[in-house]
């Protein structure tokens, strides 16, 4: 084993998901505690024109498991690359980012090598005896400090915004082929078709800013005001469960426990009464904003400003003044 | 068809978590205990599939936990499982996602006779990991679906069609059994058992395996160690913003943009 680290660059249809980025800079610094050097791996289809732009967040090598059968995600046949682009580097840490990717194939891999694995962390460093994280349990009412084993690999996905991304530098990788021998076993699943959800509108786990809303929106096509909103903050829109379960948004934006699980850089939760399990979705937030008419509402204990106003009349207001902004801007 | 759930006894969502002083572990004592909600999903699932087919032969709920956990057990039987297997023994008392599924894998190749379809829980609330059904697939040698939210079993019970989440969208996929899947919610909703089934689930086998039953498991795979647990670092309080609406909606987006710095 060497002391070098690898960084999984996650991509879809030829875009990086931008959590790769913030891999990089927790590699680059992990890469000063072990002296090990930091590489990448990249698996896809016709991706080694993105491999090559890797350097430039401080990958040594990148290693590409570049095959038409691997144009999409499919679990075992990027576990097969994975695997094999680990084992050609030899690396002690193995950093993924924990997208619905990283989540389904990070514990795959690490059964398949006997590897310790710390999945969704917001904070990790090099101890004397392994790797230190941090991480949420109990949808996200407790922290737990875990050590991972030192004696073998160690793999780390790493929660989306809870790293700063590394900035984009001057440098070329060295490309080294990995060798995608995949089985009949490997085939048993097919992907047919990818669909997009929430009508082609931003998803919650890609937006920096999110507004969401509640029952208290009363129909679907009250949520208008609310799609306003984000459209004027390039944001996405989110809902609470009892807004979901009504018919109101789809399943694909709920928020919370039984929904999506986000931290993005600015939520706004109009109307939204902030019960335990929606704040187990969204309580990762840089900057929360809650929109309610009760005052004792539990979404102000969490929130950093907080309106006692009526969001039928303060929504379309904001959207008003920020659509200002951005024409003065 | 043979169906295989697997379920974990987890602290209700709704009950408020206090870390013990010295870090070690939660307060258990009087602590609300409930099978985990995405694992009622499988579950559910399972018994909707008999529902609606004739060759669903069995449906057997697996769980590692506790004594307490057979609660649960009770519970996927009332809702229409017919049978548990509970894996009960301190020594495989783990908070590792990956060695409680090398564990189930034991329990579940134990059985002899293989199952169609395994259905998890997308993740469980208590470790928020997700580990879980990946790996199980993989010690299994299985493939597996992680976060289904469209499940269509075909006729012949030989494949499926389903459906999974990804962000801003979902992956349609095919796929011959038997598979392990994870439930996402919206797929199904899960039902009360009702109090005859609750009495007649009282009836139906539950074996107990310990670590004498499974041997070679030896928790050489756990690759992590719980240091210690601390509550989550208190938020700001929140600044209200006052006014009559328009005065407010101006201060808040003035607040978010110099103050925050977020827009
Ligand atoms: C196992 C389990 C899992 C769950 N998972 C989730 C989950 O993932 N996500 C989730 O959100 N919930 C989840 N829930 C449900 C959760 O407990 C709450 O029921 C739900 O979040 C309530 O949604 P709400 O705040 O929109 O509705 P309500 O509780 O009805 O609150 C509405 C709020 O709107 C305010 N309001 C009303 N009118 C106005 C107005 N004109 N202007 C401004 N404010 C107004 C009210 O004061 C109130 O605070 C889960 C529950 C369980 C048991
Ligand atoms: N006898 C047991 N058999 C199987 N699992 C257990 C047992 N006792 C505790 N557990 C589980 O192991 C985890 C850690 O428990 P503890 O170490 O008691 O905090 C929890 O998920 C428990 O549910």
């Amino acid at each position: 084993m060497t002391n070098d680290i690898l960084v999984f660059a996650e991509q879809r249809t030829g875009k990086v998901n931008p959590v790769t980025y913030q891999a990089f800079s927790v590699a680059k610094h992990l890469a000063t505690k072990t002296g090990g050097a930091v590489h990448a791996c990249i698996i896809g289809k016709g991706v080694r024109e993105i491999a090559a732009g890797l350097g430039g967040y401080g990958a040594k090598k990148v290693f590409v498991a570049d095959d038409a059968e691997l144009e999409f995600y499919r679990a075992l046949p990027y576990a097969r690359a994975l695997t094999a682009a680990i084992d050609a580097p030899d690396p002690r840490i193995v950093l993924l980012p924990a997208t619905f990717m990283g989540r389904d194939l990070a514990p795959r891999v690490a059964a398949r090598k006997r590897a310790a694995l710390a999945t969704d962390c917001v904070s990790v460093d090099v101890a004397a005896d392994g790797l230190h994280v941090r991480r949420t349990l109990f949808s996200g009412k407790v922290f737990g400090e875990y050590k991972l084993v030192g004696d073998r690999l160690q793999m780390v996905s790493i929660r989306a915004n809870a790293f700063p991304a590394a900035p984009k530098q001057d440098g070329s990788p060295e490309i080294v082929n990995v060798p995608l021998l995949l089985t009949d076993s490997d085939r048993r699943l097919q992907l047919t078709e990818i669909v997009r959800t929430g009508s082609g509108v931003k998803d919650v786990t890609e937006a920096e800013i999110v507004v969401s809303g509640g029952r208290s929106l009363k129909s679907e096509a009250n949520f208008k005001i609310i799609y306003e909103l984000a459209e004027a903050l390039d944001g996405a829109v989110g809902a609470s469960r009892a807004a979901c379960d009504a018919g109101y948004q789809p399943h694909s934006r709920q928020v919370g426990l039984t929904g999506k699980v986000i931290t993005p850089k600015l939520y706004i939760a109009c109307g939204i009464d902030g019960a335990i399990q929606h704040l187990a979705g969204m309580r990762g937030s840089k900057v929360i904003v809650a929109i309610n008419t009760k005052k004792e509402a539990p979404i102000f204990n969490v929130a950093n400003y907080g309106c006692v106003a009526d969001l039928f009349t303060l929504v379309p207001l904001l959207t008003q003044e920020f659509r200002k902004l951005r024409h003065h801007a | 068809m043979r169906i295989a759930t697997v379920i974990k006894q987890v602290p209700d969502s709704n009950a408020s978590i206090r870390v013990l002083a010295d870090g070690s572990g939660i307060e258990t004592a009087g602590l609300k205990m409930v099978c985990d909600p995405f694992d009622e999903f499988g579950v559910e699932l399972a018994v909707q599939l008999r529902e609606k087919r004739s060759d669903v032969e069995e449906i057997v709920a697996f769980t590692v936990g506790p004594e307490k956990a057979s609660e649960i057990i009770r519970t996927a039987l009332a809702m229409g499982a017919d049978r548990g297997v509970h894996v009960c023994d301190p020594a495989f008392a783990s908070r590792n996602e990956i060695f409680l599924a090398e564990v189930l894998a034991a329990a579940i190749r134990k059985e002899g006779k293989s199952f169609d379809l395994i259905l998890c829980g997308k993740q469980n609330i208590d470790l928020d990991s997700g580990e879980l059904g990946p790996a199980l697939g993989e010690f299994l040698d299985l493939p597996h679906v992680g976060a289904t939210t469209f499940l269509e079993v075909a006729a012949d019970g030989k494949s499926f069609k389903a459906r999974r989440r990804i962000e801003g969208a979902e992956e349609a996929v095919e796929c011959g059994t038997p598979a392990l899947l994870t439930i996402e919610k919206g797929l199904v909703e899960p039902r009360y058992p009702s109090l005859p089934n609750l009495m007649k689930a009282k009836k139906k086998p539950v074996a107990v395996l310990t670590a004498k039953d499974l041997p070679g498991l030896d928790g050489a795979s756990v690759g992590t160690a719980l240091l210690s647990l601390t509550p989550p670092p208190p938020r700001p309080p929140c600044k209200f913003v006052e006014g009559e609406p328009e005065q407010m909606a101006r201060e808040l987006v003035r607040l978010l943009r110099e103050e925050a710095k977020v827009v």
